[in-house]
This record gives structure tokens, C-alpha cells and sequence, in this order.
């Protein structure tokens, strides 16, 4: 039943048939003739035809916007927000002691129960409105708008990381290295904050400077070793954290170095006066001058992906990195900038917690996870500048409004802290969040459309 | 097995993909469904095996009405396919990826290899296939992994079978064992359903050809319908396959390639010694089989092969050991082998595809911006003059289809002031109507006094082109012969044998 020979048989002169193409027959023949038996209604055009449209007409320009922001990404943020609260409220409503008395009759009184899981969640979404954007039982404007400034005054340094992190996201990397980025900035920035005397104004810029460049060269390594090694900038960064973290307890340990001197514990002196980010609203406000810079950021990050040409080409390379390479473009020193800016942004966090928020010295805690809050708000925010700036002050008024949640109603800190973690999980799976809201998926034609037409007519 | 679809349509929103497609599919016959990219041939073969769902019509085997759920169904029913991208698991075996999915096992949950083995040994003599059930699909070449493929769908007992362009990525022996095998198939009485949209396959195995455009049936033809006819019927306008074309005016030598040597990442040595010179507007078909050094070639002229020995120069100037930016800016435009790793960002509209070669500088950057006015303008124009079908210039080039996508890549090259043009497979999987107007283009360029050279697998495409031919042969150059050489000559050398009469350089 075996053939052993294989299939091999056609020799090459057994096809030279093919002269069409070689060129003998002469070109443009005329339409189709004998063989071909058309059975379309549509005759074969001949020669002067026009081209059939390949693709087909776009659907309507409002069909087409309405796709773009229900399957956008934008829109899937959003509603892992909307989600998150949600689940939140849930773990509220469970975690609140009078909800659980209430349930235990749950089946004699049902009503007690829903009256006090709405009070419990009702009464926790209120006090952390009034923790992190205006509290109306305060007698007067200027005291009613101060969670508000709380809110910006959290934001500033997550806004500042998350704009990193975005920006290494958009050029193909995962910077993980904000904690350890944001202690070099601190040092630096705080050294020449506290450590020099200089005129004011110029005291500060110089500390900003120290601060930014310090973290920029940190992250810098990272950048270098995965454009000259290979070495995976993940791995890089998060080993820098720790290099970063016992480095900077030493220095504050040492004398001379970082520690206040006539002091034991490992903690600076307070910055001198003329370093101090100005606040913005006066005294009674915590807000300061790096809020500003945040935002002075987030404009130079936009120009810098959506205008420039080395966003151009930071773009092309995190999208494409072959195609880039192809195409002239110098992978490997897009790699280095690319971190050398992102290590700078997330140094702005750094020095705003150090001129701006603690300004009366600071210790190795002085990052309070804000490089790996960074992560969450750049994926929050879709690594876009704008995005990243309304991210971090949603994350912002969780800090501001967690506290105020705390002590005004007595839900556990943590419930802040998961829904925050939900927000991730939702934001990472997207289907998920598309499929409990219904939303067509990217990329997909819209299918339902027969189904709906069948429905009006049943319901006519 | 009989197959027949009536009738079938299917609907993506506004699109209708599939219009009331008749089909008639009999036993031992080798069906051509032929249609340009996007014709809708794949979307009809996906609802014959049950990846979607038909909006209208059936699906008959053997006159009775089936009802396909899933691919599981459509197997059942004795439907297989193969696929144009191999559905293997490359670190199993043969014989593993044989039985995946229908796993039988032996007392205690244990799988039964051996009965695997046997079934692959089984098919594999009966056609003649020549496959060791126990080789890692890895380690086979393409042509190989895709007999696989074909045991699977046999081993499943399928009795009628359909190849989804089965020859995009095959070499043309593989190709032609491909067909033979399709020919023994069709002997032991298998329907087979052959999706293609190269007309010289069609022409050489298919028993009877429907032509599929836009979604509908446009016409059958018989297997002995010139191409020419099969191509207009296909495209919907009379199709010129020959390229027209001049003799060449040829000018100075302009790309002198002297002893040249690729080393590539492992250590092989893939371009060995080559040597070849083009002149100002004259094109040099480089011929051979795929994975014969051309690809290495290339990438080493536009300096993307960082291991290279031997000089590259370009009107005297030396290019070797340059960077890619400062070749491009030296006037060396490049249309890679693949262009959506290569050559395109999928997610970059059309307009910034086409500056991404030149973000450096003049016109589309001043000062550090990218001057959006100026490359809107500028894509808009090449959208025109390039023939992109699209909705605008601001879609992402993903969205495209591959010949237009190819057409984005072929008008960002050739707007640059050139002084020599690479292009490497340029028409690789396009659709007839676009191979056709970037042929037109490439001459173009050789007209106005470029040096083209031209990578291909398709013998085709280098006749259509050559001035002269350059056939590479396991990294080294079998010989350059003029642009008019003999298909089966050309063969010969393809296979490494240097031909009798003396190689013209």
C-alpha cells in the first residue's frame, strides 16, 4: 500500500506552460472570453473598468466616535473606577458592625438591614467626599475647599511617578524603579536642600535640578545596561530599589552624609528655607509650588510624545522596535533617553515629597510607596500625559479621603486600599469590565444588529 | 463526500462578507476557490467549519442539512482543515500533535502514544508522505509541519479538506509536493477545497475553479481558462501580469557589492563571499529558494547585519560598516521582507507610518516638532498617488489589508530622493490588483535611473522584473544570468546547479 517514492515528479521542465507571466502573450487582454462562464449579474468589466472598492464604505462618522469611546480605553478606565466602587461599597456594607447586628434578623426585619447598609456605605462615600474635595460642614469657603487642596497636595508626586512610569510604558519598558529613584532624588535633592546656602529661588532650582538628574542617572543604569546587555529593565530597576533603599539608610545613618548632625537617628535636618517649594494658597494650605511643576510635567510630556520627533520615535520603538531599528531609528539610545526622562519625572516626585510636602528632613520611608502607586495610576491613566494627571488626582483624593473615611465612619483604611488594587485588576481585564457593561469589543463588527430589529418587531 | 454550501451568507454589521454563495464540492475533486485578499473566501471556510455561524443558507454533506456548532462538529462530520498558519504545537512530537484534541487513552489515564504512532505511520505511508511520527515539529521544515497538519485532519478521518492558501509559505518545491500530494488525495476520494489567490497553482491541480469577489460568486471557470482571463475575472478588470517595460537604459554601476559576508547571530555563516555589481536603472532579480541568504543580503545593504565582512559602496561611497540611519539618508530607500514586523507600526496611523523614516530632520521635523501640517498634507497626497484604499490617512495602518499595507511602506521609499532601491519580496502576500501597480512602481523607479534590486521567492515576480537575474544558493551566488532566462534554467539554478553555458555578469 506504500508509494515509497515521493512526491517530487514534476521536473522543472515539465511546467514552462507559464510563458504568460515570462512574457510572451501579449498584455491588457480584453475581458474574459469561451471558458469563462460569468453567472454573476454584475458583467466582468473590461479594461476601462474602475476598480471595485476594496474596503467598504465607512459606517457613520457618530457610529464611528461612539465605537472609538465605548471600546476606547478611556472608557474602560472609567468604569473599572465605577466597578471598584462599587465592590468597594460592597466590603463596606460587610465590614460595618451595625450592618452585621441588623443581619442577624435579617429575616424578621429585612428592612433594618438595607437601612443600615445604606447608611454605612451612604455615610463612607460621604465622608471621604468631604476628606477629599469639599467639606460642607465646615462654616466657610477657605476651610470647606481645604480637602480639596489635601487631595492636589497627595496627587503631586503620583501625578510627577505616574508620568515616568507612563513614559517608559510608551517606549516598551516597565519602570518598577520609582521607589529607588525617588530616594536617590530625595538625597540628592535634600542634600543641597538642607546642605547649601544659596539665594532664594535659585537654592530651589539648583535642588529640583540636584533632585531630577540624581534619579535620571539612576534610572539611567537601567537604561544602559538594556541597551548595551540586554539586561531586562524590570529586573535592573527593581534590584536598583534595594541598592537605592540600604544606600540611602547608610547615608542617613552616617555622619556628615545625610544625618542631622547632634543627632542619632537616621533622619536629616529640615530644609533650609530658601530650598522650600512655595505653597501655593498661603499657610493654611498644604499645597505647594511642585503641584505646579506636576502639571508643568504633565504639558511637557504631551509635547514630548504627541509633538516631538523623539516622541515620535520613543512611540515607534515601543510599538515596534524591529520596524524602528528598520527604519533608522536608534533603539538602543531611545532606550537610554527614555529612562534617563522617566527616571527624571519620577525624581520630580521625589523632590516635591522632600521641598514640598516634608520639609522638616526626611528618612528612608520618605517614597511611601508612591514609586509603586505610580504603576497604578499610569495604567489608570492609559500611559497618556492627561490621563495620568487625572488618575493621579483620583489616587490623591484616596489618600485624602481614605483617612477622613477612617475616622469619620470607621471603615478599616484597607477598604481604600483594595478598591485601589480592584481598579488594577479591572483596568488589566478589560473583557471583563466590557462584558459586565455590555460593551462591544475593539476591533469586532457590530453584530447585534438583526436581533435588535427582531425585538422592535416583537414589541410592536 | 459531497459537500455543498447553498445559499450562504454572512453579515459583519454593514459588511456583508459572504452574498448567497453557492458551492458544490464532489468527491475526489479538487475544488479552486479563487479570490483576491478579502474576497471572503476565508469567511466562507470558517463557516464551513463552524467558526461562525452562517446568517442564511446551509451546509449539506452528502444532501443532508448539517448543523455546525463549533469545529468540533464540522470534524465530526468528516470537514478538516489546514490551516494557513500551522495549528501546531511546535515542542510535541508528531505523533503528539496528531492526537491533540482526541486524545486516547490507555488503563490508568495513561495517553497511548503508540496507537498515535501508528496512525501517523499509517497516513503517512499511504500517501507517501515520509514523516517520523516521533520528530519534533520544531525541527521540521515548513513543507513538512504542514503534511502534518494534513495526518491530523486525515487522522480525523476527514473526507473532505480545505487548504486555506496552503502555498504562501512554501518554497516552490514544497509547493510542488504540495500539489502532488493534493493529487493522491483527490485519487482516494477526497473533496478537497483549495483556497488560493496564485493562478498558476490553480491552473496546475484544480478540477474546477469558482471565483469569489467582494463576497460573491462571479464566475467558475475551467482549469483551462487562460490567467489572464482568471485574473481580470478575479480582480474585476482586465489585469496586466506582464510587467511593461523598456529595455533598461543603463547607467554607471552604482552599488558595487565586493566579497561579501554575512555572519549572522549564531554564528552561520549565511551570505559566504558574494560579489555583484547593479547599474543606474537596471533591476537585479535576486532568485532562490527562501532561507538561501537573500533576506541576510539585504538586511547587510541597508547595515542592519551587525557581523559583515567585504565592501558595500554606493556611487563610491562606502556603505559598509555605516549605520541604518546613515544609509537611508544616503538615498537607499528599503521595502523589507515582512512588512508588519519590519516595516510598519501596526498601531501608527498611515500618516506617521509614512514619516518613519525620516524623523530626524527636514520636512517633517523642524526644530524638534513634528510638523503635523506638513506631513498631513504629504500623506493625503500619497494616499492619492499610491492608490490606498482607506478611510483616511489617520487609520491605523493595521487596519489595512496586506497590499494596501504594502503600498504604505512602497510610498514612503519612493518618495525619498533614491539612489538605490532594496526591496525584498515586495508583493508577498498582495493581492493580484496591487502586485500589478507596485510592479508598475518598481519600474518606475528603475526608469527614472535607480539601481532596484528586487528579493523574491516568486519565479514569477522575478521574470516579470529581472533585467538581470542573481540566484543565491545556500549563501553563495550560483550565477547571474539575463532577465529573459528559461523558467526551468532558473529552477535548476534555484537548486544549486550552475548552469552550462557561462553566467553573464
Amino acid at each position: 500500500m506504500s508509494d515509497p517514492q515521493p512526491p517530487a515528479q514534476p521536473e522543472p521542465g515539465a511546467e514552462p506552460v507559464e510563458s504568460t507571466v515570462g512574457g510572451a502573450e501579449p498584455a491588457a487582454a480584453s475581458a474574459p472570453k469561451a471558458t469563462v462562464t460569468a453567472t454573476d449579474t454584475a458583467p466582468p468589466p473590461a479594461g476601462s473598468a474602475k476598480p471595485a472598492p476594496a474596503d467598504v464604505e465607512p459606517p457613520s462618522r457618530w457610529a464611528t466616535a461612539f465605537r472609538e469611546i465605548v471600546t476606547g480605553n478611556a472608557i474602560i478606565s472609567v468604569l473599572a473606577v465605577v466597578l471598584a466602587l462599587i465592590v468597594g461599597a460592597v466590603m463596606i456594607a460587610f465590614t460595618d458592625e451595625r450592618v452585621q447586628e441588623a443581619a442577624v434578623y435579617f429575616f424578621a426585619r429585612p428592612g433594618d438591614t438595607f437601612v443600615a447598609v445604606w447608611e454605612s456605605v451612604s455615610g463612607a462615600y460621604v465622608a471621604f467626599f468631604q476628606g477629599s474635595i469639599y467639606n460642607f460642614r465646615r462654616p466657610d469657603f477657605i476651610a470647606g475647599i481645604r480637602p480639596l487642596t489635601e487631595t492636589l497636595t497627595f496627587a503631586t508626586p503620583l501625578i510627577a511617578a505616574g508620568l515616568g512610569v507612563g513614559l517608559a510604558f510608551r517606549v516598551g519598558m516597565f519602570n518598577i524603579g520609582g521607589r529607588g529613584q525617588m530616594l536617590i532624588a530625595a538625597s540628592a535633592a535634600g542634600w543641597v536642600g538642607f546642605g547649601f546656602d544659596l539665594p532664594w529661588g535659585i537654592h530651589m532650582i539648583v535642588a529640583v535640578l540636584a533632585g531630577m538628574i540624581g534619579a535620571a542617572l539612576w534610572a539611567g543604569i537601567a537604561g544602559l545596561l538594556k541597551a548595551r546587555t540586554g539586561a531586562h529593565e524590570v529586573i535592573v530597576t527593581i534590584m536598583l530599589n534595594y541598592v537605592a533603599l540600604y544606600l540611602v539608610q547608610w547615608m542617613l545613618r552616617t555622619p556628615g552624609l545625610l544625618q542631622a548632625p547632634g543627632s542619632n537617628n537616621p533622619k536629616t535636618p529640615a530644609m533650609k528655607e530658601n530650598a522650600i517649594l512655595p505653597e501655593l494658597l498661603g499657610p493654611q494650605f498644604n499645597l505647594h509650588f511642585g503641584f505646579i511643576l506636576a502639571i508643568g510635567a504633565t504639558v511637557l510630556v504631551w509635547w514630548i510624545l504627541n509633538r516631538s520627533s523623539l516622541g515620535f520615535k520613543f512611540r515607534a520603538v515601543g510599538e515596534n522596535p524591529n520596524a524602528a531599528r528598520v527604519a533608522g531609528i536608534n533603539v538602543k539610545s531611545m532606550y537610554v533617553y527614555a529612562m534617563l526622562i522617566s527616571g527624571a519625572l519620577v525624581g520630580l516626585a521625589g523632590v516635591s515629597q522632600v521641598l514640598g510636602t516634608v520639609t522638616t528632613g526626611f528618612s528612608s520611608g520618605i517614597d511611601a510607596g508612591i514609586g509603586f502607586d505610580a504603576i497604578t495610576v499610569a495604567l489608570l491613566g492609559r500611559s497618556t500625559p492627561w490621563g495620568i494627571l487625572a488618575a493621579g488626582i483620583l489616587f490623591g483624593a484616596f489618600k485624602a479621603g481614605g483617612f477622613s473615611m477612617q475616622a469619620a465612619e470607621g471603615v478599616p483604611i484597607d477598604i481604600v486600599l483594595v478598591v485601589q488594587s480592584l481598579i488594577v485588576l479591572f483596568i488589566a481585564a478589560p473583557p471583563l469590565v466590557r462584558a459586565i457593561f455590555r460593551l462591544p469589543a475593539p476591533g469586532s463588527t457590530p453584530k447585534r444588529q438583526r436581533p435588535i430589529v427582531t425585538k422592535e418587531m416583537e414589541a410592536k | 463526500m459531497k459537500l455543498e454550501l447553498r445559499g450562504i451568507t454572512k453579515r459583519f454589521g454593514s459588511l456583508v462578507a459572504n452574498d448567497h454563495i453557492d458551492l458544490t464540492v464532489e468527491a475526489g475533486e479538487i475544488h479552486c476557490l479563487l479570490g483576491e485578499n478579502g474576497a471572503g473566501k476565508s469567511t466562507l471556510m470558517n463557516v464551513l467549519y463552524g467558526l461562525y455561524q452562517a446568517d442564511e443558507g446551509e451546509i449539506l454533506l452528502d444532501d443532508v442539512v448539517q448543523h455546525f456548532a463549533g469545529p468540533g462538529d464540522a470534524m465530526k462530520a468528516g470537514i478538516g482543515m489546514v490551516h494557513q498558519h500551522f495549528m501546531l504545537i511546535p515542542v510535541f512530537t508528531v505523533a503528539e500533535n496528531v492526537m491533540l484534541g482526541h486524545e486516547s487513552t490507555k488503563a490508568g489515564g495513561f495517553l497511548d502514544l503508540q496507537a498515535a504512532r501508528a496512525k501517523v505511520r499509517e497516513i503517512s505511508d499511504r500517501f507517501g508522505f515520509d514523516v517520523d511520527p516521533d520528530a519534533l515539529v520544531d525541527d521540521l521544515p515548513v513543507g513538512v509541519q504542514q503534511r502534518v497538519e494534513i495526518i491530523k485532519a486525515l487522522s480525523r478521518d476527514a473526507k473532505v479538506l480545505v487548504f486555506d492558501e496552503p502555498t504562501a509559505v512554501l518554497t516552490p518545491q514544497e509547493t510542488d509536493e504540495l500539489m502532488a500530494i493534493m493529487r493522491q488525495l483527490r485519487e482516494s476520494g477526497t473533496a478537497i477545497v483549495f483556497i488560493t489567490h496564485k493562478l498558476r497553482e490553480v491552473r496546475e491541480v484544480a478540477d474546477r475553479i469558482t471565483v469569489v469577489r467582494l463576497g460573491k460568486v462571479v464566475g467558475e471557470a475551467s482549469p483551462t481558462a487562460s490567467n489572464v482571463e482568471l485574473a481580470s475575472l478575479m480582480v474585476g478588470r482586465a489585469v496586466e501580469l506582464t510587467v511593461q517595460k523598456d529595455p533598461p537604459k543603463l547607467g554607471e554601476p552604482a552599488l558595487v557589492v565586493e566579497g561579501l559576508s554575512v555572519i549572522d547571530h549564531i554564528g552561520q555563516l549565511v551570505v559566504n563571499d558574494v560579489s555583484f555589481e547593479v547599474r543606474r536603472g537596471e533591476i537585479l532579480a535576486v532568485a532562490g529558494v527562501q532561507g538561501n541568504g537573500q533576506t541576510e543580503l539585504t538586511e547587510a545593504l541597508v547595515g542592519l547585519q551587525p557581523r559583515v565582512q567585504g565592501s558595500i559602496s554606493l556611487d563610491g561611497e562606502v556603505l559598509s560598516g555605516a549605520s541604518v540611519r546613515k544609509i537611508l539618508d544616503s538615498g537607499v530607500g528599503f521595502v523589507p521582507e515582512d512588512r508588519n514586523e519590519d516595516g510598519l507600526v501596526g498601531e501608527f496611523s498611515i500618516a506617521e507610518n509614512l514619516m518613519l523614516d525620516r524623523s530626524n530632520g527636514a520636512p517633517f521635523v523642524k526644530a524638534a516638532n513634528v510638523q503635523r501640517g506638513v506631513l498631513e498634507q504629504f500623506a493625503t497626497e500619497k494616499v492619492a498617488e499610491f492608490d490606498v484604499r482607506t478611510p483616511g490617512i489617520d487609520t491605523k495602518v493595521g487596519r489595512l489589508s496586506g497590499g494596501n499595507q504594502q503600498k504604505v511602506v512602497l510610498a514612503r521609499e519612493l518618495s525619498r530622493e533614491l539612489r538605490l532601491l532594496v526591496a525584498a519580496q515586495p508583493t508577498r502576500g498582495v493581492d493580484v490588483g496591487s502586485i500589478e501597480f507596485i510592479h508598475k512602481r518598481i519600474v518606475a523607479a528603475r526608469d527614472a535611473g535607480v539601481p532596484v534590486v528586487v528579493v523574491s521567492t516568486e519565479l514569477d515576480e522575478v521574470t516579470a522584473l529581472a533585467d538581470r537575474i542573481m540566484v543565491m544558493y545556500r549563501g553563495r551566488i550560483v550565477g547571474i544570468v539575463p532577465g529573459d532566462t528559461p523558467r526551468d534554467v532558473l529552477g535548476l539554478m534555484m537548486a544549486g546547479e550552475v548552469p552550462a553555458e557561462g553566467a553573464a555578469a
